[in-house]
């Protein structure tokens, strides 16, 4: 269109003038209908991802291969943060119980606090960290050099191979990291009750499982699948649908890693209201 | 929302094309808006089986989103658009994959993948497209692609240990392995250097005459056009603003289709 400059400002441009300029934007760049339009987008996503998981074919291969590299190859750092976990817990908590006398609850005081909250979030967040960016920035990086175009001229359904390849991927092998990585803490936490004590493994573990409960086992594992899903879904959806170009690369990988974890707080929040009601 | 027009003259095209086998692409009328956008107004081309259209024009007219809507990576919002005769709106999802097997994309960065060796690359769309592809012959048809593009000692290297002109080569060689009809070339030889362009251009040749394909060549590389096109279309605005041959272009009587040739 082509541009004119009068020389009297018209009666329109003076109206303009004094509207403020977050009245005058269109509605459709405003931050409440951003959030808005990206929650639809999401859940179309979602919704696209649940229709395809079901449908043939499989790519059973392609799954198989990523459950690899986003499970097996997440456990040396999972293994880690988790023995640190537990061992950092004992050395911390053990002063506080020690106020009280009740040294001896120090297992299973960690125990519960492993399984039921601080395992599954940390190693959900470190996962989410080292995954969810991961395939934020593999995705979007296959899509600024054209690589997922390239997959769909070859026939490929690009949202099959990659995104329900991922997301199912990371919703199976989180649960099952989570499982090593409160097992591993446990034997921090052996670690950390010894290094100013003598506590045989029998009597440590003994008290740990008299401590537990099917309760307690039962919901923090079904949120393990939830919080899997969701950093596998976000990381997948902020590659597939980032801007052209390498900017769109570094975003994608940022927002997918604070997205997925604000997502993992929120699941976390309703796990826990959902466990409470069933509890009482 | 995609708007197709099926009426009298495109069932009459599309007879047209089936006996007239020769055609292998015909637009009518395709337009294409993104936004306020008008990419493409009124697009109406012929292309020959066994011929190398060159499609020339300014950056943004619509080049790529022209040979992109022939493969379905963009939708058309109006017009018919018949691939070996058959108008792909009337197509369901099976067979607008039998078309798409007939066709060949090589994507201006190549777009290889990057988690893939040179042979798996290769070996990809085979896997994908040819059902129970015996392991011998995969190997034989990776190799005779490497080969044709004179690429036979990377077979296992990583995209990211070749050269640019490697990489269009190596793209090129992933499009030919399923022996395409027509093949869609987005600027094959930009960002490399002029003996690089030359040798991908003289193998765009070569593919022509080997496999008798059709293509359709977008381009800003006017010593490329000048070796490779039968048939040259200059685009502006979103329409055909000319159409003919290389010597036709350069003595054009319009000075701004002359401005390419200089």
């Amino acid at each position: 269109m082509e541009n004119t400059i009068s020389e009297q400002p018209s009666e329109e441009h003076l109206q303009a003038e004094t509207i403020p300029e977050s009245f005058s934007e269109p509605i459709s760049d405003t931050a409440f209908n951003k959030f808005f339009l990206e929650v639809a987008s999401l859940t179309s996503f979602t919704w696209r991802f649940f229709k395809e998981v079901v449908k043939p074919p499989y790519e059973i291969n392609e799954l198989m291969k990523q459950s690899f590299l986003i499970g097996y190859k997440s456990l040396p750092l999972i293994g880690i943060t988790g023995f640190i976990i537990g061992l950092v817990l004992t050395i911390q908590s053990r002063p506080t119980l020690a106020k009280f006398g009740a040294e001896s609850w120090l297992p299973a005081m960690v125990a519960v606090s492993i399984i039921r909250e601080i395992g599954p979030v940390i190693t959900a967040l470190i996962f989410a960290g080292k995954v969810g960016s991961g395939i934020g920035a593999e995705l979007a990086s296959m899509n600024v050099t054209e690589q997922i175009d390239a997959m769909q001229v070859s026939c490929t359904n690009p949202f099959k191979y990659l995104v329900v390849t991922r997301v199912l991927s990371a919703t199976i092998m989180l649960p099952i990291l989570i499982i090593l990585s409160d097992a591993i803490g446990l034997l921090g936490s052996f670690v950390g009750v010894n290094l100013k004590g003598n506590v045989s493994s029998y009597l440590f573990f003994s008290q740990i499982f008299q401590s537990l409960s099917f309760g307690d086992l039962v919901p923090a594992f079904i949120k393990t699948i939830f919080f899997g899903f969701a950093i596998g879904l976000i990381g997948s959806y902020k590659g597939y649908n980032s801007y052209k170009g390498t900017e769109g690369v570094g975003k994608a990988a940022n927002s997918a890693v604070v997205f997925a974890s604000l997502m993992v707080f929120i699941i976390d929040m309703v796990a826990v209201q959902i466990t409470s009601l069933f509890q009482n | 929302m995609r708007r197709m027009t099926i009426n009298a003259t495109s069932l009459k095209a599309e007879k047209e094309d089936t006996q007239n086998d020769h055609i292998v692409v015909r637009m009518e009328h395709l337009t294409k808006t993104f936004g306020d956008n008008h990419v493409l107004r009124d697009i109406n081309l012929v292309m020959n089986k066994g011929e190398n259209l060159v499609v020339l024009g300014k950056s943004g007219t619509g080049k790529s989103v022209l040979i992109k809507s022939i493969v379905g990576l963009v939708e058309i919002d109006e017009g018919n658009l018949f691939i070996l005769g058959q108008n792909i709106s009337q197509l369901n999802e099976n067979e607008l994959i039998e078309i798409r097997k007939k066709i060949g994309f090589l994507f201006q960065s190549a777009a290889l993948y990057d988690s893939m060796t040179v042979r798996e690359n290769l070996e990809f769309p085979l896997r994908r497209q040819v059902h129970k592809i015996a392991k011998e012959e995969m190997n034989s048809l990776v190799k005779e692609a490497l080969l044709n593009v004179g690429l036979a000692n990377t077979i296992d290297l990583w995209p990211s240990e070749l050269s640019g002109g490697m990489r269009k080569r190596l793209g090129l060689a992933r499009t030919l392995i399923l022996k395409p009809e027509i093949i869609l070339y987005d600027e094959p030889t930009t960002g490399l250097d002029p003996i690089t362009s030359k040798e991908i251009s003289h193998l765009i040749l070569d593919v022509q005459k080997k496999y008798n394909t059709s293509s359709i060549i977008i381009t800003h590389d006017i010593g490329c056009t000048k070796l490779i096109a039968n048939r040259i279309i200059v685009l502006k605005d979103g329409i055909c603003a000319a159409e003919g041959s290389y010597s036709d272009m350069e003595n054009s009587s319009d000075k701004w289709i002359r401005s390419f040739f200089e």
